[in-house]
């Protein structure tokens, strides 16, 4: 796989992205591995990389100035998160709430609001066993930390392969983790709760048309509403892994499948390949 | 005076509801005249910052009371500049049977303000 940008998605949290995004980087040549779960980020807990950089990530954030503002209150009404109230004659600022988008001091007809900057949290590179890792850390009690993706994501570099570990759930950080996407693959459980939650992020997928296919996880015998849901779909299923404890143990112990065993290794270089193929026929398919 | 509660019906005898920015109506009581009016609460399905948005929707009525059984902090904050005063409602008693305690001095001030639910 040479230069493909890889996401990898879940509906709900615990389907195995990390997992996934981990191993798959880890069999692949000159590998980074970007972890984008900015609230939760764990893909540093398995590859314990040493880390070579970090960066502070800040958001703009308003400040008023209560001499210029007539309390006109245009920037209250246009806040869509609530993060500006008014009362007895001042602008009242809820920082932790506030996305950074700058729009209030694009509305404010006096120019009474100017620019300050708040710090939300950083991102870390480094290196394990030759996969570059990027990870991304929100500070707690933030809003949202699409600008830590944002950061994240420039630092891929050129002609590596690219695993994204999206955040779970289908949220503006992870519509930002999936923009250079070249072939996203869903990662979900064979249960009805994980085919509600497949069905959540695939509808994602449809509407930023990115070409995408399924690996279901921890599968048992007996029924698989996943499955049947990508049938119905025409979700391309990638691989079914079974639920298997030796896995478990291993992810448990925040070690790598594919460093440990020679099997686990061969079913992910069968995996890659076969995820390259898809991504490669969806770039066909789309020129 | 208007007293505020956040109640979860309509009818001549409302609940108080259980909170404040989620809460489906405000009863607006005014103790002047003992009229009351519905005010509907716009921010009762926001996906996030609901306590201020209600607290704005208080502070912008005029209201300088409000009766209620929680209150979160960044609502208080919006309340608190404003400067109206938080009593906490009697879990037992129905919107005006609050109003009446209130007025009978059985009611206290709300000081358990919480933490709020923001991100869950």
């Amino acid at each position: 796989m040479k230069g493909k940008t890889i996401a990898f998605l879940s509906g709900k949290g615990g389907t195995g992205k990390t997992f996934l995004a981990v191993n798959l980087a880890s069999v692949a040549p000159s590998a980074v591995y970007i972890d984008c779960d900015v609230e939760e980020p764990n893909g540093h807990l398995f590859f314990r990389p040493a880390w070579q950089y970090s960066r502070t990530i800040h958001v703009p954030l308003p400040q008023v100035d209560p001499a210029v503002c007539n309390g006109c209150r245009k920037c209250v009404d246009f806040c869509a998160f609530s993060a500006l109230a008014w009362a007895n004659g001042q602008l009242i600022l809820f920082e932790a709430l506030c996305h950074g988008c700058g729009g209030c001091m694009m509305v404010c007809p006096n120019q009474a609001l100017c620019e300050a900057d708040r710090e939300i949290g950083e991102i870390k590179g480094g290196t394990s066993a030759g996969v570059r890792v990027i990870s991304g850390f929100l500070k707690p009690g933030e809003a949202t930390g699409v600008s830590i993706v944002k950061s994240l994501l420039t630092q891929a570099g050129s002609g590596c392969s690219v695993f994204i570990d999206c955040p779970p759930g289908s949220s503006c950080m992870v519509s930002e983790s999936i923009r250079d996407a070249d072939y996203c693959v869903l990662v979900a459980e064979p249960t009805r709760f994980g085919a509600h939650n497949l069905n959540m992020v695939h509808e994602l997928l449809r509407l930023y048309n990115k070409p995408c296919g399924a690996v279901l996880n921890k599968c048992q015998p007996g029924e698989d509403p996943s499955r049947d849901y990508c049938l119905h779909h025409g979700v391309p299923i990638l691989a079914r892994i079974p639920f298997d404890e030796r896995l478990g143990l291993l992810n448990s112990n925040a070690q790598i499948a594919v460093r440990e065993d020679k099997g686990y290794r061969e079913m992910f270089q069968a995996l890659l390949l076969r995820i390259d193929k898809e991504a490669c026929d969806a770039a066909v398919g789309h020129s | 005076m208007i007293i505020a509660i956040p109640v979860s019906g309509k009818g001549q005898n409302p609940a108080v509801a259980t909170s404040f920015g989620r809460a489906a109506h405000f009863l607006m009581y005014d103790d002047e005249t003992g009229q009351y009016k519905i005010l509907e609460n716009a921010a009762m399905g926001s996906t996030g910052g609901a306590g201020i948005q209600a607290a704005q929707a208080i502070v912008d009525s005029g209201a300088e009371m409000l009766l209620t059984p929680q209150c979160g902090n960044n609502a208080a904050k919006v309340l608190a500049a404003a400067g109206l005063r938080i009593y906490k409602t009697d879990p037992g008693l129905s919107a005006m049977e609050n109003l009446k305690a209130f007025r009978d001095n059985e009611l206290e001030e709300l000081r358990d303000i919480h933490e709020g639910y923001h991100g869950h």
